[in-house]
């Protein structure tokens, strides 16, 4: 082991251009991607701030006894797509009409009876708030007899819904695209290193070295490379990230990676560096 | 020690290769294998080392049959073996000094018995003040000194050497060979594949010629071989 980590160093002194070469490589292909993915990464932030939004109105026939609607609305609430359920009674519901729709406020004034009708408030789950889930529970409210009608954005619901399976699935497409060309790109890298010390690892197999201790030193230096890409293509990443939230206002609700998508980051590009190697150095093993 | 009964090697190129060749060398003989280029004498030190198998019949070297060695196998006959070639295969970034060491670091030598053993073979080969510098700053016949070194220094009781003074001038020629034949009176089995006849002459060793793939001639046996 000593042997092998003094071989990968000796390695990035002695061809340092190439091993330069090879983390810019690996770190702009991960650069590439982890752009992608922080475009992919905003838009699912986005979208759930848009599904938080989605909600489902019953609104009850005219007087229904409050202890019927508490009584279901509790029911409801054990509903297991369902959040919260809030309860909009007939005076509140006429003031919010009064305080949000301004236009109306004199027609609001000058009623003597109240026309709006008390209503059921209820929001999903996280991971219910899809057309599907969103149809069920609201099919399900309608069985209730005093609910007299159910409302919700059907169609943008739907919408949201065929956007965000296309988007996954594009981001999926392009993601993958840009992981098999870095690691060609990086097997290319590292095969030309192999070739460049082909004389040395004849060397080393003539005087009895195995075929792992050959590799060793070229797994090593595949891991280091690819870590080493994996850092700078963070590092790229935070600095274009905080370069365009800083430069446009518009853009300053964006969000950057978690840890544990950086984390995977990097142990993505020591995994392409080390299968590159690996797949670089048997070809040669094989062929000599 | 090393054997080779009915062995073909034939090249998809047709060149080199050998035919029905059967010869046996003994622990501590020292053989020289003659002819022209291209007259299979490389190709017969390949079969030793493993880096070529047998297209036909047996070659057994050390113990282990070539046509039949194991991935897994072949570092291990190579440790029995010290090859020493035309062009010294030294690595050029690294001094005598670790060139030798390395051949016993690949192996898994413990690392206090390294240095030791480094210095005993670079004095037998008379480097030893010349143990810090690199391959260019030695000469020729230097090199091949060290290359010796490296073979020598996990005690092999083989020693192949592929034209180990075709590169070098008729003094440094005679001082490896001198090397090769102490090497060689130390008990160690020396196969030398070389096309100067002055060398082989110089000395009364046996020699076996190879012409066209065959041995045609075999000093042993004291005549012609019969074809």
């Amino acid at each position: 082991m000593n042997l092998t980590l003094r071989e990968a160093l000796l390695s990035f002194r002695r061809t340092p251009l190439l091993s330069a070469l090879s983390v810019t490589t690996i770190a702009f292909s991960l650069f590439v991607v982890g752009l992608f993915g922080l475009v992919a990464v905003n838009l699912k932030h986005a979208l759930s701030t848009v599904e938080e939004r989605v909600e489902i109105v019953a609104y009850t026939l005219r007087g229904t006894p409050t202890e019927t609607i508490a009584q279901a609305s509790s029911d409801i609430a054990a509903f297991p797509e369902v959040s919260t359920v809030n309860y909009v009674s007939e005076d509140e519901a006429l003031k919010r009409a009064r305080t949000e729709l301004v236009e109306f406020r004199d027609a609001y004034r000058d009623l003597s009876t109240n026309p709006l009708p008390a209503s059921l408030e209820i929001r999903l789950k996280p991971g219910s708030r899809d057309a599907e889930s969103v149809a069920t529970v609201a099919e399900r409210l309608k069985g209730f007899p005093f609910i007299d009608d159910v409302r919700y954005g059907r169609d943008w619901i739907a919408k949201l819904d065929h956007l965000r399976n296309l988007l996954g699935l594009v981001g999926l497409m392009v993601g993958a695209a840009f992981a098999v060309v870095a690691v060609v790109i990086i097997g290319t890298t590292i095969r030309m290193a192999v070739l460049q010390r082909a004389r040395e690892i004849s060397i080393m197999r003539l005087v009895g070295a195995t075929d792992w201790f050959v590799r060793g030193p070229f797994l090593l230096e595949g891991a280091v490379k690819g870590l080493l890409g994996g850092l700078l293509a963070i590092t790229m990443c935070a600095g274009t990230f905080s370069l365009v939230t800083s430069s446009s206002g518009l853009l300053a609700g964006l969000v950057f990676f978690e840890p544990i998508h950086l984390i995977a980051g990097v142990c993505f590009g020591v995994a392409m560096g080390l299968g590159a190697s690996m797949v670089s150095v048997g070809r040669h093993l094989r062929d000599v | 020690m090393i054997s080779f009964s009915s062995v073909f090697k034939a090249y998809p190129k047709g060149n080199g290769g050998l035919r029905d060749v059967s010869f046996r060398v003994r622990k501590g003989e020292f053989v020289f294998l003659t002819g022209h280029s291209g007259a299979g004498k490389s190709t017969m030190l390949k079969l030793m080392y493993a880096e070529q198998r047998p297209t036909n019949g047996t070659v057994e070297v050390a113990g282990f049959d070539i046509g039949q060695i194991g991935a897994t196998d072949i570092p291990r006959l190579r440790r029995k073996l010290g090859c020493v070639f035309q062009d010294f295969l030294l690595l050029e970034e690294r001094t005598a000094q670790e060139n030798v060491a390395f051949a016993l670091e690949v192996t898994g030598a413990h690392r206090e018995t390294i240095p030791g053993k480094v210095m005993r073979v670079l004095t037998q080969v008379g480097l030893a003040a010349k143990a810090g510098a690199y391959p260019r700053e030695l000469s020729g016949g230097e090199q091949q000194r060290v290359a010796i070194a490296r073979a020598l220094v996990n005690d092999p009781p083989i020693l192949l050497a592929d034209e180990p003074t075709g590169n070098l001038d008729e003094r440094a020629t005679r001082g490896v060979f001198q090397l090769l034949r102490d090497i060689n009176a130390g008990g160690t089995c020396v196969v030398m594949a070389t096309h100067d006849l002055d060398l082989v002459k110089s000395a009364n060793y046996r020699s076996v010629e190879l012409r066209g793939g065959e041995v045609v001639f075999d000093s042993a046996e004291g005549h012609e071989a019969q074809r």
